[in-house]
């Protein structure tokens, strides 16, 4: 579904990307693991055309995306929860659900406000709120309802639960096991890499831009190694 | 001192404050949302009053003028914006002051080629052309009055397409996270473009209504364009 094949990419001069390839099928559940400043996010960033590439191409359903602009890329079926969430604070919770909504173009079955209230209750009693006004779990809920009323393919969460209590965390974890049932495909980066190589398919560990490690949660659960050598702090 | 002569000017002043609130609302939308200082605001307003009074004296009604004019005032601020302004965005204020202040150049220049260096008059039509009388036994033109009106109507309007609208939201998104709104499947750039043609309608709107009191005439844009951005100033962007 989505192919990244030997990306290359740099901030001005400061190259961040050197071969990263990544491979997600449909449905599937993918994670993206490293350290900090080794390419996650900005892998996010080519995939969304937010970054241009200068090198390799990316690929979704067989259609190249490499340096489309982004509002292409989304309209083709990815879904973004950004790092740092970046609800829009001057909109309502209600007007960030539906702003960029788009229907479902598929038998009926897509993402309403009905539905992202029946994912996180919590949200409908602030529905009239501004989105300024949501604690850290509450923002984070409705990015992902936010991306999630655009009907994606494939929803890409970049640090979901970072900076969230154990509480919350534990809700956004089960949220992506439903999406997962619901066979949407995930594309995850995120610390947490116990409770994931329970939840993922599979995974991939990047290190100065490119993967170093692929497996599947099995794998890396039996490999305590490569923890140490590439995820430790 | 005489009441009537108080509530008079009350409502001139009330009036030049519609118009610089039709003027200043597009400037402030483009400055707000797009972070472009945009001097030909003023050029805007003056092609607006001329394209008004041409189309008045050819279907002899100001109405009508500007029933047509408005739609056209739309489409010339998107031209604008799509082969000058576009290119300019990402560039520091200066050189987008530089930029559109060469355009208010060019602009001038072109309306003296295609209207002629005098200034042109419309007419109005005998409905808004007299007084009124308002109680108290003051007499106030209704074309003023007119004006006014238009100012409340527009005030709502906008109000509506910018809080209540889908349009509106993706407005405000863009306005506050242009990356984020894009990621989300919005075309910023066309977006940009639309509110870009509505402030220049508006200033388009303001040059036609000032242009039976005033004449529509070159450099028109530039005296109300410095108490526009005195306005925007005073009342926060």
């Amino acid at each position: 579904m989505l192919s990244i094949q030997s990306v290359e990419a740099a901030y001005g001069d400061s190259q961040v990307l050197y071969g990263m390839t990544l491979e997600i099928s449909a449905g599937e559940f993918v994670t993206l693991l490293g350290r900090n400043g080794m390419g996650k996010t900005t892998t996010v960033r080519t995939i969304m055309g937010i970054l241009s590439i200068v090198a390799g191409n990316i690929k979704f359903e067989e259609k190249i995306i490499s340096n489309l602009p982004s509002f292409r890329v989304a309209k083709y079926g990815i879904g973004l929860v950004p790092e740092g969430r970046q609800i829009f604070p001057n909109l309502t919770v209600r007007e960030n659900l539906v702003a960029t909504a788009v229907p479902a173009n598929n038998k009926g079955d897509g993402w309403s406000m009905e539905r992202v209230i029946d994912l996180f209750p919590v949200l409908k009693d602030r529905l009239g709120s501004m989105g300024n006004q949501l604690s850290g779990g509450e923002q984070q809920m409705l990015a992902i309802g936010r991306a999630l009323m655009t009907n994606p393919k494939l929803l890409i969460l970049d640090e979901a639960t970072e900076g969230l209590a154990p509480m919350v965390r534990q809700e956004i974890w089960k949220c992506l096991q439903r999406l997962k049932k619901e066979s949407l495909a995930l594309l995850v980066i995120d610390k947490n890499v116990d409770i994931l190589s329970q939840i993922a398919d599979r995974h991939y560990i990047i290190e100065k831009g490119r993967v170093v490690w692929q497996g599947t949660s099995m794998e890396l659960r039996a490999n305590e190694q490569l923890k140490q050598n590439y995820l430790g702090v | 001192m005489d009441i009537n002569i108080f509530v008079e000017q009350l409502l001139n002043g009330f009036q030049l404050g519609m118009l610089l609130f039709l003027f200043a609302a597009g400037l402030t939308l483009v400055f707000g949302i797009m972070d472009l200082v945009n001097l030909a605001h003023g050029s805007i307003y003056m092609v607006g009053a001329f394209t008004a009074a041409t189309l008045t004296l050819w279907l002899d009604s100001f109405i009508l003028g500007i029933i047509f004019a408005l739609p056209l005032t739309l489409l010339f601020g998107m031209v604008l914006e799509f082969i000058a302004l576009r290119t300019i965005y990402a560039r520091d204020h200066m050189d987008q002051v530089l930029a559109t202040f060469g355009l208010i150049l060019f602009l001038n220049e072109l309306v003296r080629i295609i209207w002629g260096p005098a200034g042109l008059a419309i007419p109005l039509p005998i409905l808004l052309d007299g007084s009124i009388n308002l109680p108290l036994g003051i007499v106030y033109p209704t074309y003023r009055l007119f004006i006014i009106l238009i100012g409340v109507l527009v005030a709502i309007g906008l109000y509506w397409l910018v809080a209540k609208t889908r349009l509106g939201m993706l407005i405000r998104a863009g306005a506050s996270n242009r990356v984020m709104a894009s990621a989300l499947g919005v075309n910023i750039r066309l977006l940009f473009t639309a509110v870009f043609g509505l402030g220049a309608m508006l200033a388009g709107l303001a040059g036609m209504l000032i242009a039976p009191i005033n004449q529509a005439q070159i450099g028109m844009g530039e005296e109300i364009l410095i108490l526009a951005f005195v306005v925007i100033v005073i009342g926060g962007i």
